[in-house]
């Protein structure tokens, strides 16, 4: 397409409605309309000018306000579903097959539905998240298509504009005028905050441009935000791990190479009821126990620099602190968030190794259950070889071996053989809480419980989260968009000479037309100009008298 | 008097002044036969006294509450329901300031009595903060969010009257059907405040013990007699009344017990009303928005609107990341009420590019505005009760 060529003799871009120079209509549709469409300045824009190739259907596509629409009522629909039922991550089923199970046995065929299209599992479905990617397209392409030229057209106004440009704002005023009328609206313009420009017989006044920008602005504030949660799911932008520590235990930290996490003492509080906390009486009489806080007393450790990996004889002390829900322990990007806890874990459990018929015993011994050892030497000689350990038993294989349901010593199980000088060959024995298994036949000996310690686990979880900073500079640029944009607004007042003194008065704004109607008013009244007159309400004045008329005809 | 006594009579104070702003402003708006507004200041000057008197009530109630629980009282579902109707309050009055619009206090002061009132049938008990709800983020973001939805929720105040004004009542339309739908909705509230206050006063319980979705042994109260009986349920005591129907167990009977409740009882009211009157609702309300400019409440409408969303974003959604990152280590977890939250945002910017982009105003403008503030009653109420998760409160 070509270039077109106003009146004036300024060449436009192909697709303009208003000459960017003098303010001509340009189309045969906007000359035909009484009042310029003032939206873009009648600047062109891509998706309204070319229609041909793949490219411009794309984008004339993601450019339309419409299709953003309906892209946001679509995602509102979308997230709404996901809440009909609670998603995978919340249910306590885990495995493929325990969770379509779950939905199908408790939500009976609406959750086997539920499950078989996905909505289990929404919010991290492909379509879900191309419906969030094409958001960002339609963000991105239709800011691009009305920014741009918005921003040219505004940057490179002209003062004096042609005579039709004026005649069709919204506001419009032309007729005598005092003789140095045009010194004297300056001036007061000028009063009232306005950039006044001037050049040979006009003038353009105009305050608060940065205004039109607020829509493109806070749509950059998301385009940002999105490019963050975007980079999320690169390797090492974030790290999401857990950690149990148990108290008076040093763990490496996953996650954080070569940081290390003790426990020196883990505590929970409940609300007692009184004191301070007795108007919270009747309240903890219907809840129960409520927990008031939980905490770790954690020391952060470090390899120094130069160490071989791995090697854990001379760290170095980082910090204390008391991780604390709401007070997660921060160092070096990481942060240690306080999530869970078990209390009264099993930390060791003592036995005494006893003769069965006279209940003698040969001597103790105790089972750190975090490191057990192999062999367990008593007084006499006796010994206690530790041939397994199962910190969970869960019961026999069909072998006969024990097994573990989880390496946490909930319920543990000890394979053990015991020798002392009067059984030197030694007897073997299965111990579980409570009960003993002699596979091999009758033993003269058994290993009586004596007593156990416990001890408090936490439950830590490590994050870190490079991309923080991106999501927060987003969020702050969408703010100030969204204040500029709504709070603000873009007024201009154009003041023209003709040769035959008849001066011309126009004015525009992106909104708030009472405001500028006022100030409008106040400059032509005290330079003596021309009163503007609001078309648009004539107009809809005109339109309801030719009601009435149809109305009494 | 204790300070837990002061707190609970401003409330009942605030909750008459409203009753009272409700009629003055009645009042104000009726006019007179030309049509003239000479009464219109006076009444309105008085009902506006009025609401400003319940309103610091209001005020009164919730910081002799804060002092007494040593913690922002907008930590459990009464607190939060009654501080929504408290900023409805808010927001009127603000709104009557710049635009002196006395028929908006007419619509608002009702919705803001029910929404107390509804508030109130939670249990109103001091309730301690866990862990998760200790930290300075919990004044800072749940008062923005109570303070953005109590302004948005006011330009579906103005969006009704619009609608009361606008509709034509005397020819069958899709609009007329949804407007009386809308004031139907309205009684169900009354419904379920009306019903639950007659059997709080009657002391009504039921205890059941029954079996939960996930297989394990529970038991429950009903506060209302079981129209539906939890999953095997068992009464606890033998004189209860058996339920009429059983439901599966990822339903709660309790719950659908006092909805199901809420309906016949709000029926019956609404079918007095039309019985006696023999007239919609939405009818017999046109004649007190007559006077009203249509214009100007569109004005207001979105006003609140560019007001609250704004707020809104930073409340319910970047205060809220920031938080939930400080105290669960992530800043979104598609937690419902985040996500209804998420659906709240992106309804408000439909509502604003549909209006800036595609000229939607007027009556369209104003439905949109109705079914925003029928999305913030679904997070408030739905989300809450129904779905659970880690913001349900009661």
């Amino acid at each position: 397409m070509e270039q077109i060529k106003c009146q004036c003799g300024h060449n436009n871009p192909p697709g303009t409605d208003l000459c960017a120079s003098c303010g001509r209509p340009l189309t045969e549709k906007e000359k035909r309309k009484k009042l310029a469409d003032m939206r873009y300045e009648g600047s062109a824009r891509r998706s309204q000018t070319y229609n041909k190739s793949i490219v411009d259907k794309v984008w004339n596509f993601f450019s339309s306000v419409k299709i953003g629409i309906a892209i946001i009522v679509a995602i509102l629909v979308a997230a709404s579903i996901g809440t009909i039922l609670p998603q995978q991550l919340f249910i306590p089923a885990q495995g493929e097959e325990a969770v379509r199970e779950y939905y199908a046995d408790v939500y009976g065929s609406f959750g086997a539905v539920y499950h078989f299209l996905g909505f289990h599992d929404l919010y991290s479905s492909y379509w879900f998240q191309a419906l969030i990617g094409m958001l960002g397209i339609s963000l991105i392409i239709a800011s691009l298509d009305r920014g741009v030229p918005l921003y040219k057209s505004l940057k490179n106004q002209r003062v004096l504009r042609h005579e039709s440009f004026m005649k069709r704002q919204r506001f419009f005023g032309a007729g005598e005028a005092e003789p140095d009328a045009l010194d004297a609206s300056a001036q007061e313009l000028e009063n009232m905050k306005y950039k006044v420009r001037r050049e040979k017989n006009g003038i353009l006044a105009e305050k608060g441009r940065f205004s039109r920008w607020g829509p493109y602005v806070n749509h950059a504030g998301l385009i940002i935000f999105l490019i963050g949660v975007m980079l999320r799911a690169l390797p090492g932008f974030y790290i999401d791990e857990s950690l149990w520590v148990r108290e008076g235990e040093m763990r490496a930290i996953p996650g954080a190479p070569g940081y290390y996490l003790a426990s020196e003492n883990f505590e929970v509080t409940t609300y007692s009821g009184e004191g301070d906390e007795e108007v919270y009486g009747e309240a903890l009489e219907e809840a129960g126990t409520v927990v008031k806080d939980y905490k770790t007393d954690a020391v952060l450790y470090q390899v120094p620099e130069g160490s071989p990996p791995g090697a854990t004889d001379n760290l170095e002390k980082v910090k204390e602190y008391e991780i604390e829900v709401n007070h997660p322990l921060q160092f070096d990007g990481y942060n240690v968030y306080q999530m869970d806890y078990r209390l009264n874990e099993l930390s060791s459990m003592t036995f005494a190794l006893t003769n069965k018929e006279t209940g003698e015993s040969r001597g103790e011994l105790t089972v750190d259950l975090s490191d057990p050892q192999h062999i367990y030497e008593l007084e006499d000689g006796s010994t206690v070889e530790l041939i397994g350990y199962y910190p969970d038993f869960s019961g026999f294989a069909e072998n006969g071996e024990p097994q573990t349901a989880t390496p946490i010593p909930n319920n543990p199980g000890f394979l053990v053989e015991m020798t002392t000088p009067e059984t030197p060959e030694g007897e073997t024995s299965f111990i579980v809480i409570r009960e003993t298994v002699e596979p091999f036949g009758e033993n003269e000996y058994k290993l009586t419980f004596q007593s156990a310690e416990t001890r408090d686990v936490s439950g830590l979880v490590i994050r870190k989260d490079v991309t923080l900073p991106i999501l927060i500079l987003g969020g702050i640029i969408f703010m100030i968009g969204v204040t500029q944009g709504m709070y603000f607004n873009h007024r201009r007042i154009w003041i023209q000479e003709k040769a035959d003194g008849t001066v011309l008065v126009a004015g525009h704004t992106n909104k708030n037309w009472f405001a500028l109607k006022k100030e409008l008013d106040k400059t032509t009244e005290t330079a003596g100009l021309p009163p503007a007159a609001d078309q648009q309400e004539e107009a809809k004045q005109k339109e309801k008298e030719g009601e009435n008329r149809y109305d009494v005809g | 008097m204790t300070l837990v006594e002061w707190s609970s009579n401003l409330l009942l104070t605030a909750f008459f002044a409203y009753l009272a702003g409700t009629l003055l402003f009645g009042g104000a708006v009726r006019g007179n036969k030309e049509g003239s507004f000479a009464s219109e200041s006076r009444w309105g000057r008085i009902a506006i006294t009025v609401t400003v008197i319940g309103f610091l009530a209001n005020l009164g109630y919730f910081f002799t509450r804060w002092a007494a629980s040593g913690h922002i009282p907008l930590s459990n579902m009464f607190e939060f329901t009654a501080a929504f109707g408290m900023m409805l309050v808010g927001g009127f009055i603000l709104i009557y300031f710049i635009y002196r619009t006395p028929a908006l206090g007419m619509v608002v002061l009702p919705v803001a009595l029910l929404v107390i009132a509804y508030a109130s049938m939670f249990p109103r008990d001091i309730s301690p903060l866990i862990p998760a709800l200790q930290s300075y983020w919990l004044p800072i973001h749940v008062s923005t969010v109570v303070i953005a939805e109590g302004i948005l929720a006011i330009s579906a105040g103005a969006g009704l009257i619009y609608l009361l004004k606008n509709v034509d009542m005397k020819k069958k339309s899709k609009q007329r059907l949804w407007l009386e739908i809308l004031m139907y909705a309205l009684f169900l509230v009354l419904g379920f405040v009306v019903a639950n206050s007659y059997f709080m006063l009657t002391d009504y319980e039921a205890a059941f013990d029954y079996v939960d979705k996930e297989g394990e042994a529970a038991s429950v109260v009903y506060d209302m007699p079981p129209l539906f009986g939890m999953n095997e349920g068992v009464a606890l005591d033998e004189s209860t009344m058996e339920p009429i129907f059983e439901v599966p167990a990822f339903i709660n009977g309790s719950k659908l017990t006092a909805v199901a409740w809420s309906v016949i009882v709000g029926t019956i009211l609404y079918g007095l009303v039309r019985l006696v009157f023999r007239r919609r609702v939405a009818e017999m309300l046109q004649p007190l928005v007559r006077n009203t400019n249509s214009q100007l409440m569109d004005e207001v409408g979105y006003r609140s609107v560019i007001i609250g969303f704004p707020v809104f974003s930073l409340g319910a959604l970047i205060f809220a990341m920031i938080w939930a990152q400080e105290a669960w280590g992530r800043f979104w977890g598609w937690d419902p009420k985040e996500v209804w939250a998420l659906i709240t945002w992106l309804f408000y910017a439909a509502y604003l590019h549909l209006r800036l982009g595609k000229g939607w105003q007027g009556e369209k403008s104003a439905w949109l505005a109705v079914g925003g503030f029928a999305i913030i009653m679904f997070n408030l109420v739905a989300v809450n009760l129904i779905i659970a998760g880690l913001h349900s409160y009661a």
